[in-house]
């Protein structure tokens, strides 16, 4: 069933949007693991430019030795004074920002365990990196967001979400809390910059096989999960969505799923 | 005038005095600009993001430390950061005044200066013994890295707590083009610009790589601005000619945006988009072919923005401007307050009648 799915989209993909990632400049968050990763190695695939940020600076030259077209930045987006420098460096890979994808994400405490046995810094490290680094990443890129607008080429910040974001589970009160608001801060902000042009989008990639997935749920049978894979290519497929509406005036098109 | 010392880009009781097309002058809260604008106009704003220019290091051949403060590079092409012209100081930061500032050691070309990661080579002087050409070593993304890791943003002594990043980037900074804030760009956040667009104000940007202010140096004060580069996308050139055919004004936020503006359309026939490198200093004698009016800071007698703006008005009514912002304690500097200035009708009507020399009587 899910192959299906896939396919379908793949089909999709190729009939309809031909092009249409040539020469867009995308930079995405987490782009060392997971979906992340997925998406840098499928949108370079594209023709799309990618410039992409992650923690730990092997890794982040592992997938730049791997998918050679890519920039690597290093930086931790749930540092307030590394936000900036990420910025320049993101800019001055690309010249400019077409996608935002705000993907990279803390669980929180691991394992996970209740909130009443959840310490403060652990909530505050989920809120710093799943809330307040898209923000602030956000904020740093708007201006040139607002230029691609000017430009027509139709920008898009897609914030990654969780169903975790809407439903409550027990034990994931720290990631489920701070996803629940990048959610709401990304409907909010999607209203208010669609007059200037801007599209925000919430997704949710579903359950991934992926190494935050393993630490929140170790003995998850594996076999049950989505792809990266997969899931970004389902991602990517809903931001193509926007970029052939096109039109920034076209409220329909704003999506907002979960 | 008293100096801004604040980081603050919007200060709730910031003010601006009004100089309509008539002379005739008022002050305004400065969060009530948009009251000035009228349906068909256009607002044109400096999109450059303010690259951290101030590098500190040592200058290797005599192991003395240095500050660099880059000016300008040829291309605002982003991969196009291997060659800067920057002005060298000795010891010390910006607490010191400019003017006070040591001088570094005697450069020369082939001189090797460490800032961080970043390792530069002098290529040349450029006609002065603190104004450089300077090459850094590594690839694109290695030179962006250092100065995103290294780089601080240029500082002024009546600022006195550090700047951060975000202090110096507008609201809608996006290319890395300047190496000083285009300050007057500060007042367009985002409220701004949709106050803007209800009024059927139409708004575009342009990217114009604001320089250094001050160097302090006479000699090299009296050089800028330096040549620097813009580019005019399609869009704002579009925009320009709707407000013509609508019969609205064209109105600059900042004295960058006239220089591009203003330049673009002196070179062939008209406004075209496109890259171009604003060399025309505009001043008492230059005709205004595009710019309406201009929303800029406060300026000194004599600085380059303040030439600017004789090219709007009659040296009279400078004056009197003069002396109601001192009067009325305007705050100076790029985190002050700022002045709207409408190109005086007679000096609009002397235009269109195609005389080249606009200078009052």
């Amino acid at each position: 069933m899910k192959k299906e799915g896939r396919t379908q989209a793949v089909n999709n993909s190729d009939l309809e949007v031909a092009g249409i990632w040539t020469d867009r400049r995308v930079a995405i968050t987490g782009g060392t693991s997971g979906l992340g990763q997925a998406l840098v190695t499928a949108l370079i695939a594209r023709g799309a430019r990618v410039a992409f940020v992650a923690r730990n600076r092997e890794r982040v030259e592992s997938v730049v030795r791997d998918v050679s077209q890519a920039h690597g930045v290093v930086g931790d987006v749930s540092s307030k004074t590394e936000i900036y420098p990420i910025a320049i460096q993101l800019l001055g890979a690309l010249g400019g920002v077409d996608v935002l994808i705000n993907n990279a994400s803390s669980l929180g405490p691991v394992p996970l365990v209740p909130l009443a046995d959840t310490n403060c810094e652990d909530l505050e490290l989920a809120l710093q990196t799943n809330l307040l680094g898209p923000f602030r990443l956000t904020k740093a890129l708007l201006g040139s967001l607002g230029a691609s607008a000017r430009e027509r080429r139709c920008p898009v910040v897609l914030n990654i979400s969780s169903d975790a974001a809407i439903k409550a589970y027990p034990n994931w009160g720290a990631y489920s809390a701070s996803k629940a608001a990048l959610h709401h801060l990304s409907r909010i902000w999607g209203q208010e910059l669609s007059s200037q042009g801007i599209r925000v989008l919430s997704l949710d990639p579903g359950d991934m096989d992926t190494p935050l997935h393993a630490l929140a749920v170790p003995d998850a049978d594996r076999s049950g999960l989505k792809s990266p894979e997969t899931a970004a290519q389902e991602m990517i497929t809903a931001v193509e969505r926007v970029l052939l509406a096109g039109s920034a005036n076209d409220k329909d098109e704003r999506q907002e799923v979960i | 005038m008293i100096a801004a010392s604040l980081p603050n880009q919007r200060p709730s009781d910031a003010r601006l005095l009004v100089i309509d097309a008539k002379g005739q002058m008022k002050h305004l809260a400065r969060l009530n600009f948009p009251d000035l604008l009228r349906a068909g106009d256009v607002v044109i704003a400096n999109d450059a993001a303010t690259i951290p220019a101030s590098l500190f290091g040592t200058h290797c051949r005599t192991g003395a430390p240095i500050e660099a403060r880059l000016a300008a590079r040829e291309s605002l092409h982003a991969d196009a950061n291997t060659c800067f012209s920057a002005v060298i100081f000795g010891s010390g930061d910006y607490h010191i005044r400019t003017e006070y500032r040591p001088s570094p050691p005697e450069l020369r070309s082939g001189d090797t200066l460490r800032f961080g990661s970043l390792h530069a080579t002098v290529v040349r002087l450029l006609d002065h013994p603190r104004l450089v050409l300077l090459r850094f070593e590594g690839s694109s993304e290695r030179i962006w890295q250092g100065l995103a890791r290294h780089g601080r943003p240029i500082q002024y002594a009546h600022v006195p707590t550090p700047l951060a990043i975000w202090d110096t980037w507008t609201p809608i900074a996006g290319p890395l083009a300047a190496f000083e804030p285009p300050s007057a760009s500060f007042i367009v956040n985002w409220s701004f610009l949709n106050a803007i667009n209800r009024r059927g104000v139409h708004f575009g940007t342009l990217t114009h790589a604001a320089g250094i202010s001050s160097t302090g140096d006479p000699e090299l004060d009296a050089r800028l601005p330096f040549d620097e580069p813009y580019r005019i996308p399609e869009s704002t050139v579009r925009a320009i000619q709707d407000a013509g055919a609508r019969g609205g004004r064209v109105i600059a936020i900042g004295t960058t945006v006239v220089r591009a503006l203003e330049d673009a359309a002196s070179i062939g026939d008209g406004l075209r988009p496109g890259e171009g490198l604003a060399r025309l200093k505009i001043g008492p004698g230059t005709r205004l072919h595009i710019v309406d009016a201009i929303v800029s800071g406060t300026h000194e007698h004599g600085s380059s923005h303040y030439e600017l703006l004789r090219a709007f008005v009659d040296d009279g009514t400078l004056e009197r401007m003069d002396r109601e912002l001192g009067q009325e304690r305007y705050r100076a500097h790029e985190f002050g307050d700022s002045v709207f200035v409408e190109k005086l009708k007679i000096q609009a009507i002397k235009e269109k009648a195609g005389e080249q020399d606009i200078r009052p009587r």
